[in-house]
């Protein structure tokens, strides 16, 4: 278990960076953020990059700041634990530090970043489904070009995202939760800090009236990336969610627009049970939020 | 039997090395000149080798050579049988076939070693792995132990004409007899799979030969530094002097690492020998899991013939087991299994056969547990199957199955053990075992008030309490030699193998209550063949039984020596000799005494003239041989919760209470016990190995394969004593290495079953998830009352 060899660079800068990347990610380079994914991958031999671009030095790459809008944007080299613990973050966006409890372990958090951990678009990842839900903004730049993606085009396939050889996330922006929001993250793993099995992160607000609005459901661990529930999401937005609707509304995803697969952890039944079950307690958990907050 | 420090909770002489990260483990092993060696691995499980290229690998700077299958010659054949089939045993078939050190012709498991890279290090070894080009036929693998035998399947070994491997049958009384007579007879297959050992560390191998010297040294994390010494000598013809093995510290073993004459140590030994440069290997974690050894699924099917008032009259378990590939253990673990079945129960029939079953996987070996959990496991589930059908409390039917506690000790069982001796139950108290365990989880309380309220809470919320028997301590022997050295430390070296068990500090405490001097004076040594010769490995929980008892033998010849000294020189009678504190003292006269330092500078003059006849020095040789095994045995019972969405289960109360006899040190086997607990929860709910219908291994890493960690464990874990001393060794000591492993899975199935609470589950197949377990309760809810047996 020793990767292949590999050139590598250290640079000091985003532009040197940048500069790396556009010479060797055509040819196999690769980008080495935390490295908690990538290097196991490197040892393992089933990740063989010619040269890595070492992000760790770049201390422009380290940061959260907050938004005039109500929200943040991080740095991609930000540590997932700094995040976590992060008073801005839990403040304006706390569905964000109870996803990253998920992640891992605390060690393994004291390395990995933001940003890797959304490039990395693995379809049990904590962040990419949150990434859905909230609608985060992707910061891409490479030496000739400088553009922002959706969380939608962002995340194609299992560890595959838009990003082109020659290009680094550099920060993402996390948009203002809605005044009145509620949130739930909810995940199942067969271990703390293993992998998950299935996980929803919901984000819903209600009005005045206790009527649902800006419903936002999403699933991961059941497909190759994270996938929306539009069915349950039309059915409670601008209805009460009384726990009769939220189970039914989750049925109907569950049914309608799920379809997982097995592994040797666990079969399509136990799956879809815990798509069931798991959604309906997510959502009830972010109206008792929502309530919470009027 | 001087006892001042038997028994007590003393803090371990090698603690301070291994936490403050001084101790040696194999990867901290080196010499200047050392070169690394990686292996080319099989991904087929069964294929036939045409051809292996090495040229591209041999271009490689830093490569040094690479090794195949002709360049062994005459050393290349197959490695010898490590444990003989049971001869003895009438109507026994046994075919037995061992592994070779690297393959030739047939590929027979995945993992299986094609070709050896000898780099200056191991990155450039991998590097000249990737461009060895293997030409290879797959053929069809043989993976399911029921289809192997049957006339269409694909054959492991062509020639044997068959995948039978063993067949054993052992039979107390008549059991088609008893059938005709019993009120009920319940049928039942079970299936019981288990994992590999999970060693923190992996294994590793370091051979030095030394032409000038004609010497080899060998370092290897190895349980039988003899036995590895022995079959290397063997293997190269090297005279046993000649060849040194040192076992450093080692991460854990929990079985596989007993295995000697495996390829990686005949390669690296036969890479040295050519090269005259120590050779090194590290076995990493991808190959641990197909490239060592592990333990494997049986399918048992069983009957159990039985009474209205629950007294069970007979048993049948006719069982299949996977081998692996090669069977150089021969029938050990399901002889385990036979012998643990009826455990510690009165069961007056016993029909119990095997048949062991070769396939295209990873060879087995003991684990930890190392079959006695598979008997456990269906005797416990069908007594649970009793208690169901006639509607009683579990405890209760095994109450009244139990040998009583006035039953005549030593009991033979008429079953023929691992040890190719008659599996004897020595002593015990087995009611008071139940009853003990009962007690400290509070079993009828729970029933009667606790469990009712939760359940009407709606929680899955379930108790269960089993019990297990673990025969330890088997022969042949162990020996020891004993110095107390002239500055008073006492220098006691074995041969055995020494994991993390505490043996540094238990056979001090041992050694220590006869010399009379303090624990942290007696320096253990257990790894190194040029400090003692004789004995034979660690397996069979046998540690405490045969080395410990060795330890005592002779650490009462040493004693007989020092007072024989200290009496000379006192001029007094040896029964006016006090040894304490590491002096000698007149016992009535306080300022009378001689450290055992000086005692020891006396006995070995080094100028005038002694006595014709006397051996110089403190110092002894002494052996221990144990007639057969002792047993130990006990209950474990735990009140546990199931998730209703995830399916994890969360421990509410656990306990363990073990019999093991005279016990040395009570914070060492509380350790010993979670440690197998823990074990024995991975084989319940985490730990499998998944092999596809090709024989091919699917979760090879252990981002895949689980192994409980401390947050799958209980938070508190209460460990309960009885203490029947063993009438079978002077300590009064039995095994419990094993213990805490054997009888979890069935106790995980009873108080599931009891958690849900619902007539049409019942659980037969282990190790369980929570995918599987959710599979089950849905199952079962839909049955109708009655569709269970």
């Amino acid at each position: 278990m020793k990767p292949a060899s590999f050139a590598y660079f250290s640079p000091k800068s985003l532009d040197e960076a940048l500069a790396n990347i556009a010479e060797v990610g055509d040819d196999g380079g690769k980008i080495l953020a935390g490295g908690q994914s990538l290097v196991p991958a490197m040892n393992f031999r089933m990740a063989q990059p010619t040269a890595l671009v070492d992000l760790n030095e770049i201390q422009e790459l380290f940061y959260i700041k907050p938004t005039d809008t109500g929200g943040l944007v991080i740095g991609a080299m930000t540590r997932d634990r700094t995040v976590e613990l992060d008073s801005l973050v839990k403040k304006r966006a706390p569905i964000i530090p109870e996803c990253l409890y998920w992640m891992a372990h605390p060690t393994i958090r004291n390395r990995g970043t933001f940003g890797g951990a959304l490039a990395h678009s693995d379809p049990a990842g904590q962040l990419p489904v949150v990434a859905v839900v909230m609608n985060f903004n992707f910061h891409i730049q490479s030496k000739d070009a400088d553009r922002w993606s959706g969380a939608d085009d962002f995340f194609v396939s299992v560890y595959t995202t838009c990003l082109e050889a020659d290009e680094i996330l550099t920060g993402i922006e996390v948009p203002a939760m809605t005044k009145m929001s509620g949130y739930s993250y909810k995940q199942v793993s067969r271990q703390t800090g293993e992998s998950a099995l299935l996980g929803v992160a919901t984000l819903l607000s209600l009005d005045d009236a206790g009527i649902v609005k800006d419903c936002r459901i999403a699933y991961m661990g059941v497909a190759e990336k994270p996938v929306m529930a539009m069915e349950a999401m039309a059915m409670l937005n601008g209805n009460q969610p009384s726990d009769e609707l939220i189970t039914e509304a989750i049925e109907a995803t569950v049914k309608g627009e799920l379809d997982p697969g097995a592994d040797i952890h666990a079969s399509v039944e136990y799956r879809l049970h815990l798509a069931r079950t798991l959604g309906a307690a997510s959502v009830k958990e972010a109206v008792i939020r929502a309530a919470k907050q009027e | 039997m001087e006892k001042k420090f038997l028994g007590q909770r003393i803090k371990r002489n090698e603690d301070p090395r291994i936490l403050t990260g001084r101790a040696k483990y194999m990867a901290d092993i080196t010499y200047h000149n050392m070169l690394h060696a990686a292996f080319l691995r099989s991904d087929y499980p069964h294929a036939k080798l045409n051809s292996v290229d090495i040229s591209a690998a041999l271009e490689i700077p830093g490569v040094i050579a690479v090794y195949t299958a002709e360049d062994l010659g005459d050393l290349w054949h197959p490695g010898p049988v490590l444990v003989p089939a049971p001869h003895s045993i009438p109507g026994i078939k046994a075919n037995s076939r061992t592994q070779i050190p690297i393959v030739k012709d047939i590929i027979h498991h995945q993992g299986e070693v094609i070709a050896m890279v000898v780099a200056e290090n191991r990155y450039i070894a991998e590097d000249a792995l990737a461009v060895i080009i293997v030409d290879s036929d797959p053929l069809p693998a043989v993976e399911n132990i029921e289809d192997a035998l049957k006339p269409d399947s694909p054959l492991v070994h062509e020639e044997l004409g068959t995948n039978l491997a063993t067949y054993v049958r052992q039979e107390r009384g008549n059991f088609a007899e008893i059938k005709t007579k019993a009120d009920y007879v319940l049928q039942q297959r079970f299936v019981m799979d288990r994992g590999g050992a999970g060693a923190m560390e992996n294994r590793g191998f370091c051979a030095n030969w030394e032409e000038d010297s004609q010497q080899l040294t060998i370092h290897c994390n190895t349980q039988s530094p003899s036995g590895l010494r022995n079959s290397m000598a063997a293997w190269f013809g090297i005279p046993e002097q000649r060849v040194r093995v040192v076992v450093p510290f080692v991460g854990g073993a929990f079985g596989p690492k007993v295995m000697t004459n495996q390829p990686e140590e005949v390669l690296c030994t036969f890479a040295s020998i050519k090269l005259n440069r120590p050779i090194k290997w590290l076995e990493d974690r991808s190959e641990n899991f197909i490239g060592t050894t592990a333990e494997r699924m049986q399918v048992h099917d069983c009957e159990i013939t039985f009474n209205k008032d629950g007294k069970v009259l007979g048993i049948r378990d006719s069982f299949l087991y996977d081998t692996g590939a090669f069977n150089p253990y021969t029938a050990t673990i399901p002889l385990n299994t036979q012998t643990h079945t009826t455990g510690l129960y009165n069961i007056p029939v016993f029909l119990t056969e095997f048949t062991s079953v070769f396939t295209n996987k990873m060879i087995v070996s003991p684990v930890r547990g190392a079959g006695r959990t598979y008997g456990v496991f269906v005797m416990e589930r069908m007594l649970d199957m009793v208690a169901r059908q006639l509607d009683q409390d579990p405890t209760y039917i095994r109450e009244i199955n139990l040998i009583p506690a006035d039953a005549k000790f030593p009991l033979e069982t008429g079953i023929i053990a691992q040890d190719f001796a008659q599996f004897v139950l020595d002593s015990g108290n087995y009611p008071a075992v139940l009853k003990k365990a009962k007690d400290m989880i509070g079993y009828d309380d729970f029933k009667k008030n606790i469990q009712p309220k939760l359940r009407a809470e709606g929680k899955f919320i379930g108790i269960g309490l089993v019990l297990f028997t673990e025969n330890t301590g088997v022969g042949p022997y162990e020996g020891a030699k004993i110095t107390v050295g002239n500055s008073g430390k006492v220098f006691a070296s074995s041969i055995y193998g020494t994991q993390g068990q505490g043996h540094f500090t238990v056979f001090a405490q041992i050694v220590a209550d006869q010399i009379g001097c303090r624990v942290e004076d007696v320096i253990v040594e257990t790894g190194d063949t040029d400090k003692f010769a004789w004995g034979t490995g660690t397996f069979a929980s046998r540690g405490a039984t045969v080395l410990g008892n060795a330890y005592h033998h002779t650490a009462k010849l040493v004693r007989a020596k020092i007072l024989a000294t200290a009496s000379r020189l006192f001029n007094v009678p040896e029964d006016e000799l006090e040894l304490g504190d590491g002096v000698v003292r007149i016992a009535d006269v306080p300022e009378k005494f001689i450290k055992m330092g000086d005692l020891a500078t006396k006995a070995n003059p080094m100028r005038g003239t002694i006595k014709p006849g006397t051996e110089p020095g403190l110092e002894a040789t002494g052996f221990y041989a144990p007639p057969y095994g002792a047993t130990a045995y006990g209950a474990a019972a735990a009140i546990l919760e199931v998730d209703p969405i995830s399916f994890n289960i969360k421990f509410h109360k656990f306990v363990f209470v073990d019999d093991c006899g005279t016990v040395i040190n009570p914070m060492i086997l509380d350790g010993q016990l979670h440690g197998g607990i823990q074990m024995g929860i991975g084989n319940s709910y985490f730990e499998k190995l998944v092999y596809d219908e090709n024989a091919q291994l699917l979760n090879g890493s252990l981002m895949d394969y689980l192994i409980p960690r401390a947050t799958d464990m209980p938070s508190k874990m209460e460990i309960g004593h009885l203490n029947t001393p063993s009438p079978l060794n002077p300590l009064g000591i039995k095994g419990v290495g094993e213990s805490g492993t054997i009888p979890i899975p069935p106790l995980y199935c009873q108080a599931i079953e009891d958690a849900f609470n619902l007539p049409g589950l019942f659980i037969s197949e282990v190790p369980l998830s929570p995918s599987v377990v959710y599979q089950l309760v849905e199952n079962a809810k839909s049955k109708k009352q009655g569709e269970l047996l």
